[in-house]
Formats: C-alpha cells, structure tokens, sequence
C-alpha cells in the first residue's frame, strides 16, 4: 500500500439543503462527487479534510435537460453520460468532443463536469468549451442562489469565484447557431492524458464572413481564458489563410504559460500558436 | 460504517472506516484477489471492476460511496457465456503475457462487449482501442487484446471489411 487515506467522516445527504448545512456546520469539510480529483489530492496529502459531503446522490444535481432555449447540466453529472446524451450531441458538440478527449472509460464513469469545473485545474478539459458556448453557472448556498457567468467563475490557480460553503448546481448554456467547432487538444500521450495545451473555437461563418467567434484555450494560464483578442482579430472579418494566421499570432501572445512537469511556457506558447492555427482553420471550415 | 453492496450477485454487508476504499475492501476482507493494486491514482486501470455494470477504478472509491450498489469481478463471470466466449478468444489469441492486468482488461473489454450487443451497434476498431483506454498492459498486448475483442464481435454481428 503505497497511500493511506487519512480518518474522515462521510456524510452522503439526499438533499441540497442537508448538504449546504452539513458544510456549514462541519469545519474543514469538502463536497466529494466522483472523487477522481479529490481522493488523489488527499492521497498524496495536497488537500486535508476532515470529512467528506457525497453529493452524488442528490438528485437535483443529475441529468441533462434540454429547456428549449438553454441546455442545463446538473453538476453531479457524469462525464461519460454527456459523452452518451443526444441533447449534448445535438447542441454542443464543442463540450462533446472535450470530453471524449478526458481520462479513460473507467474515469469518465466516475468523474462529473462539476468535480472538473470546481476543482479549477488550469487543464480541465470541460472549461474551454464552457467559457467558449459562453455558459452560466448556478451555484447556491445558504443565502440561496446566485449566477456566476462561466468567464468570471476562475478566479487564480485552482481557485472558483465558489464560497466554502457553496455548491455548483448546474450549468446553463443558451442554445445558439454556430457554423463550426473544433477542440484540439494536445497531451503527453494519445488520449487519455491532462493537455499540455488544448484550444476549443466556436465560429459563426455566413458567405465567408466570421459574424461570430470564440476561442478558449487551457493550460497556458493560471486558469482556463478566453483569447479575447484574438476573437477582436477575426470577427467581421472575411476568412483566409493570413487571417488565421494572425489570429493564432495573437493567441500566442494573450496567453502567460508556465514550466510544469507536463511541458515548458516555451513550448506551449509555440503550441498555443499551432493548436490555434489547426482549430480555427476547422471550426472557420478551411481545412 | 456499515456498508451493503452486492458482490458478484452475492449480498455483503462490511462495517468500514469512511476512509477505505473498495480496492482494500476486495482483496483484504473479502479475499477478491482478482482486482489488482497498481498505481492506486486511477491511472493503470488494474483495479477495475464493475460498478453496476460499468468499469469504476476500485482505488478511487471509497467503501462507503457504493452502498447499495453491484459489484462485479471476473470471479462472478466464470459461468456467463459472453465472459466465456471472452476468454477463450483471449487465449486463442495469446492476448496474455504476464497476466497481472488480465482480470481488469477482461471486465473492460466485457462491459464494452455487453454495451455493444445491448445496442446492437457495431462498434470501430478505434472505439475498441478507446474502450481498453484505461486498461494500462505493461507487456504490450494490446494489438492481441484488440483482435480477441474484435472475434468476439465478429462472431456476434458479423464480419469487419
Ligand atoms: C487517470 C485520470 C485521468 C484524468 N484525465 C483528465 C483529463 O483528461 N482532463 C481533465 O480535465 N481532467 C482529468 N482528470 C481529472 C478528473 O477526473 C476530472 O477533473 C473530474 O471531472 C473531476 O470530477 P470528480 O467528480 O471526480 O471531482 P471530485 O474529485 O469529486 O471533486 C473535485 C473538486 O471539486 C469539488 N466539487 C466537486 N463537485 C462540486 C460541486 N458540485 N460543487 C462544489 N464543489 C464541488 C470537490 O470538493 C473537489 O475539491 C483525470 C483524473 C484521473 C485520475
């Protein structure tokens, strides 16, 4: 036995309410969903708790619901159901494609969009899309609900815009036309690895012209961005080859990477630039 | 705590610290010596089992989180046909060196079998490398493991071009 998990309470309630107040009354408590994140961090002693709230059972955290304007995702839901669900298929094949590119099957049966988005690794693989469909995130806690836009929720290195005793309930994303997509992420291995760099585009091309576009990359920051300027360089504009090539110019040089064990800030910044290039050639339909 | 589970279709009942997890619970009071320990990160994948039906790392569980769920290891599968079926394609196929990832890639590669069948959807020789994703072999036997589940299929749905 290599790690030895330290004493804690377990708690699993079947209501929101029970769990908001079991975090506020127990000190140094944690919410657990999938535990893919959390039972590593406290296995090698980076997080200390003392007991943990299961919120995997609530069950107005689960599911995917397609509300006719907006998709809302519970955030105890699994990734590998959003890999499964046609409402995701159907509206957000951006958050699709990221996740099919996240850990293993066993992971992805395990693992929940709100454990990646809470735990606020430069590398979650869900949050470039999140930040590109521009998506909303409803957190409450015992003043009761609040809206943080996706864009505002990373607030520093594993740090969310959550309180203590806050729970991400569900995410909202408004339905929208986009003409293309593309998550191009690059890692250590084939699949199933953390990105050294991943970039996700959304774009809006009518005739030729970019009405619209979204570009989020991770792992070249302290948390996942938006290349707002980058988007400023190709919006209304018509596409070509020199375009793109600006764009990715640009990206390069909004993003601030650092040396970790996975890559160097020299080597992602040039990746920035080529994973840009690559995405925004297919989500702008020229590759 | 006292925690309820079925094993193999077996009802278990164990009284647990919060902080053990199933992989323990296994091997140590339960003698289920099929489920491996390996990086205990949920990297290697030697610690799969089942989780009502599903593969789950057992090293990333907590005893306590699979209250009231079914667990599978390939020592409740000695009878079922398709997990049959499995391993003698496995072993036509020499798709075993040393062995020590072998009961996990089986659970792996039957879950997906059973999905694919479920559905009647035949699956591509890329959604068979993704499925084994998690199933690290450190001999190398991929190759073979992609070909014992590919007859399986072949023999089920009909033949790849
Ligand atoms: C082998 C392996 C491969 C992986 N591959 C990838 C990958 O490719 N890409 C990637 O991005 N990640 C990857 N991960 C990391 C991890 O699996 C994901 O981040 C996962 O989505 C975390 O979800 P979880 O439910 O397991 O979170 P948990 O571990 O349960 O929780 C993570 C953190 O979020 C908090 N939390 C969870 N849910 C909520 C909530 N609803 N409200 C408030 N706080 C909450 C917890 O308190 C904890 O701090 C991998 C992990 C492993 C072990």
């Amino acid at each position: 036995m290599y790690y030895k998990l330290p004493k804690i309470d377990y708690y699993r309630p079947k209501t929101l309410d029970e769990a908001i107040r079991l975090l506020r009354e127990i000190d140094n408590s944690r919410v657990i969903a999938g535990g893919t994140d959390l039972l590593v961090d406290m296995k090698t002693s980076r997080v200390r708790v003392r007991a943990l709230v299961d919120i995997s059972s609530i069950p107005d955290l689960r599911g995917i619901e397609d509300l006719g304007r907006t998709i809302r995702i519970g955030a105890a839901t699994r990734l590998q159901e959003l890999i499964e669900s046609n409402v995701v298929s159907q509206n957000l094949p951006l958050l699709k494609a990221a996740v099919e590119s996240m850990g293993s099957w066993q992971i992805r049966n395990m693992a929940t969009i709100g454990g990646n988005l809470c735990n606020a690794s430069p590398a979650a693989d869900t949050a470039p899309p999140l930040l590109a469909y521009d998506a909303e995130f409803v957190v409450i806690g015992s003043e009761g609900l609040r809206v943080i836009p996706s864009t505002k929720f990373f607030v520093g290195y594993r740090k969310t815009a959550l309180n203590p005793c806050e729970i991400l309930k569900e995410i909202l994303v408004k339905k929208s036309e986009w003409s293309g997509w593309s998550y191009v992420k690059l890692g250590r291995r084939g699949g199933f690895t953390l990105s050294v760099v991943a970039v996700a585009v959304l774009a809006k091309v009518i005739d030729g012209v970019v009405y619209d576009v979204r570009i989020a990359l991770n792992s070249v920051a302290p948390v996942p961005i938006r290349a707002y300027k980058a988007e400023e360089v190709v919006r209304g504009k018509r596409v070509s080859w020199s375009l793109i090539e600006e764009a990715a110019n640009t990206v390069a040089g909004e993003v601030t990477p650092i040396d970790d064990v996975r890559s160097t800030s020299w080597y992602r910044r040039e990746m920035s630039y080529q994973l840009a290039k690559d995405a925004l050639a297919k989500a702008l339909g020229v590759a | 705590m006292r925690v309820n589970f079925t094993l193999n279709g077996n009802r278990v009942e164990v009284d647990v610290e919060p902080n053990e997890i199933l992989l323990d619970t296994l091997r140590l009071r339960l003698g289920v010596k099929s489920v491996k320990r390996g990086c205990e990160r949920g990297e290697c994948g030697a610690c799969t089992v089942l989780v009502n039906g599903k593969p789950a790392v057992s090293c990333l569980l907590l005893t306590v989180q699979v209250d009231g769920s079914e667990i599978t290891t390939v020592e409740g599968l000695y009878s079922d046909h398709l997990f049959g079926e499995l391993v003698e394609e496995f072993s036509k196929n020499f798709a075993v060196q040393c062995g020590y990832c072998t009961p996990a890639m089986l659970l792996t590669a039957y879950a997906f079998l059973n999905e694919a069948l479920r559905k009647l959807l035949k699956p591509s020789k890329e959604d068979i490398v993704k499925a084994i994703e998690g199933n690290l072999c450190r001999c190398g036997t991929y190759p073979r493991v992609v070909r014992a589940i590919t007859e399986v299929l072949e023999r089920k749905l009909g033949k790849y071009g």
